[in-house]
C-alpha cells in the first residue's frame, strides 16, 4: 500500500497537523519509504496467532470507589493558555 | 405487530429505530480517576490531573463502575464477557482533553441481551415486544462546553469529563415512536431498580442517541441518521416522528438520506446536522495500552447476580399473582422502584395488600399530586400509612374518617393513632363533631394543602 | 579527593557516609561541571539549587544519623519525567514553558531516597530518535571524539542528554527511558552502563508518554553497581499505573555476583546479520569469551522473528504515539497557536504544526495512517500478532538458556547529520534493542571496549521477565573483564 498526496493530506487532517503543499510533497516519498519497509511484516504467517494484549502476563487491577482526587482547580488551570474565570477558553465552537 | 407507518406521496413507509442509551453509572468517583461525580459543582472543581489529561497521567479503573455494568447486564439477561478490554476512540474536540475517549469497541463487558416492552394498546403496541440489546460497554463521559459566556470564546468545564457511562446499544428492533419511548422508559425503570444509574434524564444522567431510518415495508434497511443526546422519553418519540417524516419527504422529493449525526431542537421540534461532528468518521479505535485486559472471576459475577433486587417484570407478576392485585395496580406500583419500595414497606408493616394498593394508588398518589411531591418526599411514612390502614381494618375508623385523618397526617406529620387519640376520633355516627375537629386543624395550617 | 566529579554513585554514597567529603562539596563540584559544559548541550534546564538543597539535607541527615539510600548523590533527570515546579518539555516546543504541578513517581522516589537534581536532561523530542538530533532545544553532543578527529559525534538517543552527561562526568548517574532502545543505545554510544528493567517495574506515572506498551524508565551510570543502586530506588509498585507490577523490589545491589557458573547464556543466531560491522562481531566474540571465563555455559539459540521486530515496532510505537500525543492541543497547557480568525480545529492544527518537530510529525502521521479505517488489520493487528511471535521466540529460548548476549548496536556513534535524512537508517540503530522491548524483557548495555577509532561499543544482556538480577550479574561479569577505563578527553 502506498500513499499519495491526497492521503497524506487526509492523514494530516485527522492528526490535526497543518501542512503546506511543499510539506505534503516531501512527505509522500518519505512515508512511502517507511510504509514499504514495514510491509515486510505481511510475509509473516499469523493466521493462528493472537494479537498481544499484555506484554507481561497480567490482568487489570481495579480501584475502590472512593473520592481521592479533584478539588485542584488551581493546579488544573495553572498552565492554561487561556484561563477564563475557572474555565479553559477556546475559540468559539458551533455545535 | 405495530401498525405505525408514515404516509407519503408514494405510499406507506416503515420506520426503523435503534437506540444507543448513555446511562451515567452511579458511583462516587469517576471511571479512571478519583475525582467526584456529583452534579452541579463549581466549574473544573471535580477534575483531577488525569481528567485534564496532563502529560504522563494514567487511568486506573473504578471497580464499582465495572460491578454496576455487570449487574445491569445481568438484569437484561445478557451475556457477561469474562474477558473484555478498553479501546481508545480517537478524535479532537474541546470537551475531550486526552484526544481520545476510553471506551470498549472490540470486546465490550456485556454482550447480547434483551428488554421486554409492555403492550400498550392506546399507544399502538398491541402485544408485548422484545427489543434486542446488542451490547453494553463502559466508557468515559466528555466535558461540557459553554458558548454564551464570551463573544468569541467557548468555555470548557471538565467536571463531567471521565464520569463513567454505560452505553446500552439496542438492535434496530423498534418500529414506532411509541416503541422507542416504551423501550427507553423500560430501560430507565430497570437501571433505577438495579441502582446502576439514577435515571435523571433532566440532569443528563441518561440520554439517547436515536438512530432512525425509513423503508418501504419489506425493503432493505435505509440509510440511518443518528440524533445525539436526546434527553427525555417524550423527545425521543418526537425525534423518531420528525426525523422519519423528514427522511420520507426528502426521499420522495428525489433526495437521499445522508448518514450523519444530528441534533434535536425541542423548541422547533426539528433535527439539524451537527456541525462539530462533520469529519469525525475515522476514530482509529485501538486497544488502550495504558490498561490491561479486564478479566472477571466467576465468583464476582455470582456476587453481582446475588445482589440484584427483584426486577420490575418479576415484581409485577408477583403483585398480580401472589398479592392478587389488578394488572393496572401492579403496573402502577412497580413503574418506579421508589414506589414499589414504599408500597412494600407498607406491607412489611402489616397492611393488607389490596387495601394498601388501593390506598397508595388513589389516596396517596392523589395527595402527592396535589402537593407536587415525589413519593420520596411524602410527608407520611409507609409505617404511618400501614398504621392508618390498620385503624380502618380493625374498625376504628370508617373509610371517610380515614381520609380525614390522612389529611391531618399530611398537615402535621403525626401518627394516625395520636391524631385519633388527641382528637378523640373513633368510629362514631357523630360526623358533625369530627368535621368540626378537622376544620379546626386545617384552619391552623393554612395554605399548605394547596401548595 | 581532589575532583569530586570522579566518584560514581556508590563511591559518593559511601564517601558522604564515611565523612570523606560532604554532600555539599559533591553537589558544588557537579554544579560547576554542568555550568561549564554548555557545548555538550546536555541540559535543557539546570537546577543547581535543587542539588544543593538535597546535599544540605544529606549533610544534616548524616549528622543526625538518618542517611537515606541516595543521600548526597546528585543526578540528572531526563526531561521526559514531570518535575513539580521545574519546566518539563520532552524536548518539544509544544511543551515549552510547561511547569508541572506534580512529580513523577520515579523522580519522587529518587528525591525521597535523598538524591538531588542537577537539571533536566536534553533528549530526542518525545523520546523519538536515536541520535539526539530531534530536540527542539538543539542537538546534544557526545563528549567522545574519534581518534585524531574534531568531528562532533551523537550521544545516541533518545536518552542522549543522559548518556552525554554521565560520560562527561556532569552527573554520576541519570534517569533514562527506553521504548525501543533509548537507554541501551545511548549507553553503548557513550561508554556507560544502562538497564531497562522488565516492563512494569518502574511506574510510568508522570513520565510523558511515547508508546505506553513499551515505555520503561531505567538508570544510566558508569558502572553496573551504580545502575543496581539507582534501579532499586526507581522501581516499585505504583497503584497509579495500571500496568505497574505488584512485586517486591529485590535488593539488586546486595545480590550482585559476577560468578556465572550454572548460568546458560544464549547467543541468538539471528542477531548475526549480513554486512555486520566486523568490529561488532569481534566484540561479540570477546563478550562470549568473557562470559565463558565467568563460568557460563554458552548455547546457540534461535529467535526466528528477530528481523520483524523493528518493522512491527514502527507500527505499534507510532500508533500508540499518535494517540498519546493527541493531548497536546493548545487548550490546557503548552503552546497555543491561534491564527487570526481561526476556529477550534484550525487552532489544533496550527498549534501542532508549530509545536511538534519533523520526526514527531512523521511518527504521528505513520501512526494515524496504520490505525485508520481500512488499514488497521493489515498494519496494527498484524504487528500485534508478530509481537506475540517475538515474545514466543524468547519464551522458547528460555527453555535452553537463562540470558541472551548480543551487541547493543550495529555500529559505534556517528556524526550529527550523517543519518538524519534517512529515517530507516536511523531506525536501524535499534535493531538489536527493539526485540527485548517488544517482549517487555529486562535488558542492559555495558561497555565492552573501543573500536579502532577509539569509540565505545556496548554489549547487551537480555534476561527473563522479572530477572533483573541475572542481567546485572552478567553485566558485572563482563564489566570486570572488559576493564573499560577509557574516557573522553575534555574538549568542551
Ligand atoms: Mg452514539
Ligand atoms: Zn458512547
Amino acid at each position: 500500500m502506498s500513499v499519495d498526496s491526497a492521503t497524506v493530506r487526509k492523514i494530516a487532517s485527522l492528526a490535526r497537523i497543518a501542512v503546506t503543499d511543499d510539506q505534503v510533497e516531501a512527505m509522500v516519498p518519505e512515508l512511502n519509504n517507511i510504509l514499504g519497509w514495514i510491509e515486510q511484516l505481511g510475509e509473516v504467517d499469523t493466521a493462528s496467532v493472537a494479537p498481544m494484549t499484555a506484554v507481561i502476563a497480567n490482568t487489570l487491577r481495579l480501584r475502590d470507589d472512593f473520592v481521592t482526587d479533584g478539588g485542584v482547580r488551581e493546579a488544573v488551570l495553572a498552565n492554561a493558555p487561556a484561563n477564563q474565570h475557572g474555565f479553559f477558553g477556546v475559540p468559539k465552537v458551533i455545535e | 405487530m405495530t401498525n405505525y407507518s408514515i404516509t407519503g406521496a408514494t405510499g406507506e413507509w416503515e420506520v426503523v429505530v435503534g437506540l444507543e442509551v448513555h446511562a451515567q453509572v452511579t458511583s462516587n468517583a469517576k471511571l479512571f480517576s478519583g475525582a467526584a461525580t456529583a452534579f452541579g459543582a463549581e466549574p473544573n472543581s471535580q477534575v483531577s490531573l488525569v481528567d485534564a489529561a496532563m502529560p504522563g497521567m494514567l487511568p486506573v479503573p473504578n471497580a464499582e463502575c465495572v460491578r454496576q455494568a455487570v449487574r445491569t447486564g445481568l438484569a437484561i439477561d445478557a451475556q457477561i464477557n469474562r474477558w473484555s478490554r478498553f479501546d481508545r476512540k480517537n478524535y479532537f474536540y474541546a470537551d475531550l482533553p486526552q484526544g481520545y475517549q476510553i471506551s470498549q469497541l472490540y470486546h465490550p463487558i456485556v454482550g447480547e441481551g434483551a428488554v421486554e416492552i409492555d403492550a400498550d394498546e392506546k399507544a399502538g403496541i398491541p402485544v408485548p415486544k422484545t427489543i434486542g440489546v446488542e451490547r453494553i460497554h463502559i466508557e468515559q463521559d466528555a466535558g461540557k462546553l459553554m458558548h454564551d459566556q464570551h463573544p468569541t470564546m467557548s468555555y470548557v468545564d471538565l467536571n463531567r469529563c471521565g464520569v463513567a457511562l454505560m452505553e446500552i446499544v439496542s438492535r434496530p428492533d423498534m418500529r414506532s415512536p411509541a416503541e422507542a419511548g416504551a423501550y427507553l422508559a423500560k430501560l430507565r425503570q430497570i437501571v433505577r431498580y438495579v441502582g446502576s444509574c439514577d435515571g435523571n434524564m433532566d440532569q443528563g444522567s441518561m440520554r439517547a442517541d436515536v438512530n432512525v431510518s425509513v423503508r418501504k415495508p419489506g425493503a432493505e434497511l435505509g440509510t440511518r441518521t443518528e440524533t445525539k443526546n436526546v434527553n427525555s422519553v417524550r423527545f425521543v418519540m418526537a425525534v423518531v416522528e420528525s426525523e422519519a417524516r423528514r427522511q420520507v419527504d426528502l426521499i420522495e422529493d428525489g433526495g437521499t438520506v445522508v448518514q450523519e449525526t444530528r441534533l434535536y431542537d425541542p423548541d422547533k421540534n426539528v433535527t439539524r446536522p451537527m456541525r462539530s461532528k462533520e469529519d469525525a468518521h475515522d476514530y482509529r479505535y485501538f486497544p488502550d495500552p495504558d490498561l490491561l485486559p479486564l478479566v472477571l472471576e466467576e465468583a464476582f459475577i455470582e456476587e453481582c447476580r446475588a445482589s440484584l433486587p427483584e426486577l420490575p417484570d418479576a415484581k409485577r407478576a408477583r403483585y398480580t399473582g401472589e398479592l392478587g392485585l389488578s394488572a393496572y395496580a401492579a403496573a402502577v406500583l412497580t413503574a418506579d422502584v421508589e414506589t414499589a419500595r414504599w408500597f412494600e414497606t407498607v406491607l412489611d408493616a402489616g397492611a393488607e395488600p389490596k387495601a394498601a394498593s388501593n390506598w397508595v394508588t388513589s389516596d396517596l398518589f392523589g395527595a402527592l399530586n396535589r402537593l407536587g411531591k415525589d413519593i420520596s418526599e411524602s410527608p407520611v411514612s409507609p409505617v404511618q400509612a400501614a398504621a392508618l390502614l390498620k385503624l380502618v381494618s380493625d374498625g376504628t375508623l370508617s373509610g371517610s374518617l380515614a381520609k380525614q385523618v390522612f389529611e391531618i397526617m399530611l398537615e402535621t406529620g403525626d401518627d394516625p393513632a395520636k391524631i385519633v387519640e388527641d382528637k378523640g376520633l373513633k368510629q362514631t355516627s357523630d360526623t358533625g363533631a369530627i368535621e368540626a375537629v378537622i376544620a379546626d386543624v386545617l384552619a391552623k395550617n393554612p395554605g399548605q394543602l394547596e401548595a | 579527593m581532589s575532583n569530586l566529579t570522579e566518584p560514581g554513585i556508590a563511591a559518593i554514597r559511601d564517601g558522604v557516609r564515611d565523612g570523606e567529603f560532604t554532600a555539599r562539596e559533591v553537589a558544588e563540584a557537579f554544579n560547576t561541571a554542568v555550568a561549564a559544559a554548555k557545548p555538550l548541550n546536555a541540559f535543557i534546564v539546570e537546577t543547581p539549587e535543587h542539588a544543593l538543597a538535597a546535599a544540605d539535607q544529606a549533610d544534616k541527615d548524616r549528622a543526625a544519623g538518618t542517611l537515606k539510600p541516595l543521600s548526597g548523590v546528585p543526578i540528572g533527570m531526563k526531561d521526559l519525567f514531570c518535575t513539580k515546579g521545574v519546566q518539563t518539555t520532552a524536548a518539544s516546543h509544544i511543551l515549552e514553558g510547561f511547569v508541572p504541578e506534580y512529580e513523577s513517581t520515579v523522580s519522587q522516589k529518587l528525591w525521597d531516597a535523598g538524591a538531588g537534581m542537577l537539571g533536566k536532561l536534553n533528549m530526542d523530542q518525545f523520546a523519538m530518535g536515536s541520535s539526539n538530533e530531534t530536540s527542539a532545544f538543539g542537538n546534544v553532543i557526545s563528549p567522545w571524539r574519534a581518534n585524531g578527529s574534531n568531528r562532533a559525534l551523537v550521544p545516541g538517543g533518545s536518552s542522549g542528554g543522559s548518556s552525554s552527561a554521565v560520560a562527561a562526568r556532569l552527573c554520576p548517574g541519570a534517569t533514562g527511558t527506553d521504548t525501543g532502545g533509548s537507554i541501551r543505545q545511548p549507553a553503548a554510544f557513550a561508554g556507560i552502563a544502562g538497564i531497562k528493567p522488565t516492563y512494569g517495574r518502574c511506574s510510568r506515572w508522570g513520565i510523558v508518554a511515547f508508546a505506553s506498551s513499551l515505555d520503561q524508565a531505567g538508570p544510566m551510570a558508569r558502572s553496573v553497581q551504580d545502575c543496581a543502586i539507582l534501579l532499586e530506588v526507581m522501581a516499585g509498585f505504583d497503584p497509579k499505573d495500571s500496568t505497574s507490577l505488584d512485586l517486591p523490589v529485590p535488593n539488586w545491589e546486595a545480590g550482585l555476583n559476577s560468578d556465572l557458573r550454572g548460568k546458560r547464556i544464549g547467543i541468538p543466531k539471528e542477531y548475526r546479520m549480513d554486512g555486520m560491522d566486523p568490529e561488532i562481531e569481534t566484540l561479540w566474540q570477546q563478550g562470549i569469551a568473557w562470559a565463558k571465563e565467568a563460568g557460563a555455559e554458552i548455547v546457540e539459540v534461535s529467535l526466528p522473528h528477530t528481523k520483524y521486530a523493528l518493522p512491527a515496532y514502527y507500527i505499534i510505537a507510532p500508533a500508540e504515539a499518535s494517540s498519546n500525543l493527541a493531548r497536546y492541543d493548545g487548550v490546557r497547557y503548552g503552546l497555543r497557536d491561534l491564527p487570526e480568525g481561526a476556529g477550534l480545529q484550525d487552532m489544533y492544527a496550527a498549534t501542532r504544526a508549530a509545536g511538534f518537530g519533523d520526526e514527531v510529525k512523521r511518527r504521528i502521521l505513520i501512526g494515524t495512517y496504520v490505525l485508520s479505517a481500512g488499514f488497521y488489520d493489515a498494519y496494527f493487528t498484524q504487528a500485534s500478532k508478530v509481537r506475540t511471535l517475538i515474545a514466543q521466540d524468547f519464551d522458547r529460548a528460555w527453555g535452553t538458556c537463562d540470558l541472551l548476549l548480543a551487541p547493543t548496536t550495529p555500529t559505534a556513534a556517528f556524526s550529527p547529520g550523517e543519518q538524519s535524512d534517512n529515517p530507516i537508517a536511523m531506525y536501524l540503530n535499534d535493531i538489536f534493542s527493539v526485540p527485548a522491548s517488544m517482549a517487555g524483557l529486562p535488558a542492559m548495555s555495558v561497555p565492552g571496549g573501543l573500536n579502532k577509532d577509539g569509540l565505545p561499543l556496548g554489549l547487551q544482556i537480555i534476561g527473563q521477565a522479572f530477572d533483573e538480577q541475572s542481567v546485572l550479574n552478567a553485566g558485572l561479569a563482563i564489566e570486570q573483564r572488559a576493564q573499560f577505563a577509557a574516557r573522553p578527553d575534555k574538549w568542551w
